[in-house]
Order: structure tokens, then C-alpha cells, then sequence
């Protein structure tokens, strides 16, 4: 990281870390909005933007997250953390399989992704008729009133979720750093580049690629544990919808795959971008005015920048380049 | 000398066609032998046998006396044989150094060890001036040379060359024929090469295996090689000899 690399994270750090002081309720809504896609998108980056392996279904892991949380907390009245744990560890687990059963019978590319697919349908149909945690009418979880923040419980207002998401946030930036700058960081890349060619320089790629699957998968379970208790409701159709898949890959396409800044960079241009557009179509009072226009900026974005808004960005504000 | 790798009676089949028929020989420790034929020979086949791409339907492949055969391509580069590829395979959005710390992770766990390593192959295959320089901008004969630090780093005791130095000009045939022979009169690395360019062959190979239609029709020195009617005849045909 260049010597303004470090300055320009450091100044973007400390605006987020004292944004809930000076912004209203509305504004801090929106920021959460942004933290989730930017987490989301970060843990999906490391399966694709590192190792390469395109996941089409990681509503799959989010859902898995949520609902195990919400479950063991309705049911069972357990420690919030415990629950959002318990379904990172049962979203490691999901993923581990789909991964070992792909990569097993050598499942690559587009037909791994239709897989990852298939399972969070699959999913989906069976959470519909799972009475346990409330089938298609959905899932609810009792609102006590806290007074004040509760972390242990994760019970508060919305400015400790977003402190919480701008935990995770920066804690999965630091761990993809740090991954990238090891052995397994370097294996990933060359599995992403060019995978007969990683195996012939000793690297086992099944185990390479199915680490970062389950580490993706564990990581995207604990925002859907903790945005459980923000939500208070879970329905499967919203959760494990392919629309909530394509939605977390979104933000790091837009902003860059395989950089360590792209996915955030993507999720607060999105966000602001919906955000305004909304403005703009009420305004002017023209239905669906908001999705066109979105539509059409992701067009232009990706046709102009393919590689990603960030390391244009990096190039402008003469940041120095960023791996891709 | 005795025999670091030993092809016995190895066979490869796809489909109807026989691609490696019964083909034996041996690559003695710290030698350098040419495996030469036609296009279509069973070169690369008898490589990917070799490199644990194919597994063989027929024989033994012993490397330091084990049997190899059908062991995975990252089992046995860990073993002691890295390979490269006929078209050269470079990881693209990585510089030049971090393709070699890619080979070099294989043997140095730590990252700075690896880097350390990778720097020592690059400036052996005269690229430490690319070292910076993403892969995929590379020149031809930069990606060759980058072909075979990348497999040099992983530390092997068996190096494959498949056709390193094909669409080479014949000045940088030389110079990477020079580096070669010094790698390996220095190192006392053992390597087996399939390559066209029969100049390099003839200068770099100890002993020559010459196979045709799978089989191999001939092997020997470099001069026995040449001179063999066998040779002679799958080359430039029958009328030609």
C-alpha cells in the first residue's frame, strides 16, 4: 500500500467511524445499507475475486446465517453471538459440501456457478416447508424494548448495528490483506489465473479452492446472523432469493473483483446511487424512473470501466495500482 | 549412473487410438535428454504421463524407484518434478515476480523466503529486470524464460521442458540453451526435453529418445541419433533417405 493509500484509508476510515455523531436517522439507515453490500461483497470476493470460483448463490449462506440465528434465538432464547456463530459454522459446512462435491467431479466455471444456484433454490423450497421456523409466512423475532445498547444480546438502536457492520467490515478487509500477502493468497491467484498451471507448481487446488469457498461462506453467515436482529423478520422468498445472490456480487463487479477496495468502493456508489435515483424519480413523478436509471448507470459503468470503478479511481487520484 | 525416472513398457490409449505404445527408456540422474519425433509422435503424451495429467493404461513410470503412475500433477511437482507448458501458461494479472514466488511457495512456507528464492530464479533466468512487470505484457521469449523460472522455483529434481523454446528466434535459442546447459552443469539438475528445434537438442541432450506413431524407434547419442535410417526416414520420408 502506497504512502496516500494509507492516508486516503485512513481519512475514509475516520469519516465512517464518526458518521452516526453528525448524520440523521434517514442517512444512517443508508449506511447501513452500504456496510451490508460492502461486507457481503467482500466475502464474496475472496471465492471470486481471489480463487476464482464464480458463487451465483450466496443468498444460500446469508439465509443459513439468518435463520439459524433467529431460529436457536426464538426457540431456544439463546445468546445472540451463539446463534450467528452456530450458522456461520452450518454455513462452512454448506458450503464445504457443495465445494467438495464440485470440485470432486471437477464442476468448473459457469456449471459450479448454476450449481451454487441450484443449491440456494433448493434451499429456498425447503425453508418454504419448514414449519420449524415459520415456512412461507416467515419467521419473527420478539422486539423487547431495550433501553439503550445491549451488545451482548444485540439488542440497540441502528447506530450499533452499524458500528457492528463496520466491525465486520473492516475486520474482513484486514483478513483478505493478510491473505493475500501469504502462501495461500498467492495460490488462490494462480488457481483464479490459470488452474492446470497452479497444479503443476505443487499447489493442491482442491483444498485451495475449497478453503476459500467455506471461509466465503462462514464469513457472508455472520452478516445474515447479526441483520436477523436488525430485520426482526425473515422470510425465505426475500432471503434466499436469486435477486439477494446477484445483489452482493453487484458491489465488488462494479467496484473491482479481486481488489481489496473494489467491493466497498462498488457498495457505496450503488447505494448512493439508489438512493439519489429514488430522490429523483419521485421528483419528477415518473414510475420506474429509479430502475431505468439504475439499469443504465451499471450498463454504462461496466462498459466503460469493465475492470471496475477502483482501480480507475486508484489511477486518477494517483492512489497506485492495486492487485487485481 | 543410475536412473532418476524409468518409463517400462507404458502404454496410453484414448479411444481407438493408441498415442504411447510399449514406449521404454530412462533418464539417468543429472543427464539431460532430448525426446524428439514428428508432430504427433506422442511427445506431450508421454509429458502428461509423465506429469500426472494422463495416468497410463498400461506399464510402470518410476521416479527414484517408485512407481508414479496416475499420481496427481501437485503430488508429484511436490515429489520433484515441475514441468512447463508448450504454450506458455503465465498467471497474467501477477507480475513477474509473483509467478515465481508462486513455484518458489512450494518450497519456503514464509513469504519472504519465497520472494527471496523467487528473485534468485528470475535474475538465473536473466528476467530480474521484469520483475515488476505484469505477466501478460511479457514478449515471447520473456514468457518461455518465465515458464521455466516458475518451474525452476518449485526446486525439482526432474525438470520437463515441453518445446521451451518454440517460436524462439534462433539468437534466443542460443541464449536460453546457454542458461539451460549452466543451469544444469551447475546444479546438477536432470532434465528431459521434448523440443523441434532440433539445434538445441543436439546441443543440449546427453542422450536422445526418438519416438514415431507412439513408439520409440530409436535412442542414442546425439551423433547416433543423426545418423540412425530410421530417424532419417520418419523426418524427411521415405524417398528423402
Amino acid at each position: 500500500m502506497s504512502g496516500r493509500q494509507g492516508v486516503a484509508l485512513a481519512l475514509t476510515g475516520g469519516l465512517l467511524v464518526a458518521a452516526p455523531l453528525f448524520v440523521g436517522d434517514y442517512v444512517l439507515s443508508v449506511l447501513i445499507v452500504f456496510l451490508l453490500a460492502a461486507y457481503l461483497g467482500q466475502c464474496w470476493n475472496i471465492m471470486m475475486g481471489f480463487a476464482g470460483q464464480l458463487s451465483l448463490g450466496h443468498a444460500l449462506y446469508y439465509g443459513l446465517g439468518a435463520y439459524t440465528a433467529a431460529a436457536l434465538f426464538v426457540h431456544f432464547d439463546t445468546l445472540s453471538w451463539f446463534g450467528i456463530v452456530a450458522g456461520a459454522a452450518l454455513a462452512a459446512l454448506a458450503a464445504g459440501v457443495i465445494g467438495a462435491l464440485s470440485f470432486q467431479f471437477a464442476v468448473t466455471g459457469v456449471y459450479f456457478a448454476l450449481l451454487t444456484i441450484a443449491f440456494d433454490e433448493f434451499t429456498r423450497i425447503l425453508f418454504d416447508h419448514f414449519d420449524w421456523v415459520g415456512g412461507t409466512a416467515g419467521l419473527f423475532l420478539h422486539v423487547a424494548q431495550v433501553k439503550g445498547t445491549d451488545l451482548l444480546h444485540l439488542r440497540g438502536s441502528p447506530t450499533m448495528f452499524y458500528y457492528v457492520l463496520l466491525a465486520l467490515s473492516a475486520g474482513v478487509l484486514w483478513l483478505s490483506r493478510a491473505l493475500l500477502r501469504r502462501r495461500i493468497g498467492f495460490y488462490w491467484l494462480a488457481i483464479r489465473e490459470d488452474e492446470p498451471a497452479a497444479a503443476a507448481l505443487g499447489i493442491d487446488t482442491f483444498w485451495m479452492k475449497l478453503v476459500a469457498v467455506t471461509l466465503s461462506g462462514a464469513l457472508t453467515a455472520l452478516a445474515g446472523g447479526v441483520m436477523a436482529f436488525y430485520d426482526n423478520n425473515l422470510y425465505p422468498d426475500t432471503i434466499f432469493a436469486t435477486s439477494s445472490s446477484v445483489e452482493i456480487i453487484t458491489a465488488p463487479i462494479i467496484g473491482g473483483m479481486g481488489t481489496l477496495f473494489g467491493p466497498i468502493v462498488g457498495a457505496f456508489l450503488l447505494t448512493t446511487m439508489g438512493e439519489a435515483m429514488t430522490d429523483f424519480g419521485a421528483a419528477w413523478g415518473v414510475p420506474g424512473l429509479k430502475q431505468w436509471l439504475y439499469g443504465g448507470a451499471l450498463v454504462a459503468i461496466v462498459l466503460l470501466q469493465p475492470a471496475g470503478v477502483w482501480p480507475w479511481l486508484c489511477d486518477r487520484l494517483g492512489l497506485g495500482a492495486e492487485r487485481r | 549412473m543410475s536412473a532418476l525416472l524409468e518409463l517400462d513398457g507404458v502404454d496410453k490409449r484414448f479411444r481407438g487410438l493408441l498415442a504411447v505404445d510399449g514406449v521404454s527408456f530412462s533418464v539417468p540422474q543429472g543427464a539431460i535428454v532430448g525426446l524428439i519425433g514428428p508432430n504427433g509422435a506422442g511427445k506431450t503424451t508421454i509429458f502428461n504421463l509423465i506429469a500426472g495429467v494422463f495416468r497410463p493404461d498400461r506399464g510402470r513410470i518410476l521416479f527414484e524407484g517408485r512407481d508414479i503412475a496416475g499420481l496427481r500433477p501437485h503430488v508429484l511437482c511436490r515429489a520433484g518434478i515441475a514441468r512447463t507448458f508448450q504454450i506458455a501458461r503465465p498467471f497474467g494479472a501477477l507480475s513477474t515476480l509473483e509467478n515465481a514466488m508462486v513455484g518458489a511457495f512450494r518450497a519456503n512456507a514464509g513469504t519472504e523466503a519465497a520472494e527471496k528464492h523467487a528473485r534468485a530464479v528470475l535474475e538465473r533466468l536473466g528476467l530480474a529486470d521484469k520483475a515488476h512487470a505484469p505477466a501478460h505484457g511479457l514478449t515471447l521469449p520473456e514468457r518461455r524464460r518465465l515458464e521455466v523460472a516458475r518451474a525452476l522455483a518449485t526446486e525439482p529434481k526432474l525438470l520437463l521442458l515441453d518445446e521451451a523454446m518454440a517460436g524462439l528466434r534462433p539468437i534466443e535459442i542460443d541464449a536460453m540453451v546457454g542458461t539451460l546447459s549452466a543451469l544444469a552443469r551447475e546444479s546438477g539438475l536432470t532434465i528431459l526435453l521434448t523440443e523441434h528445434v532440433m539445434r538445441a537438442v543436439m546441443a543440449l541432450s546427453h542422450h536422445i529418445v526418438v519416438v514415431h506413431h507412439g513408439q520409440k524407434i530409436c535412442e542414442g547419442t546425439p551423433e547416433h541419433v543423426a545418423a540412425d535410417q530410421r530417424v532419417i526416414e520418419c523426418y524427411l520420408g521415405r524417398s528423402a533417405a
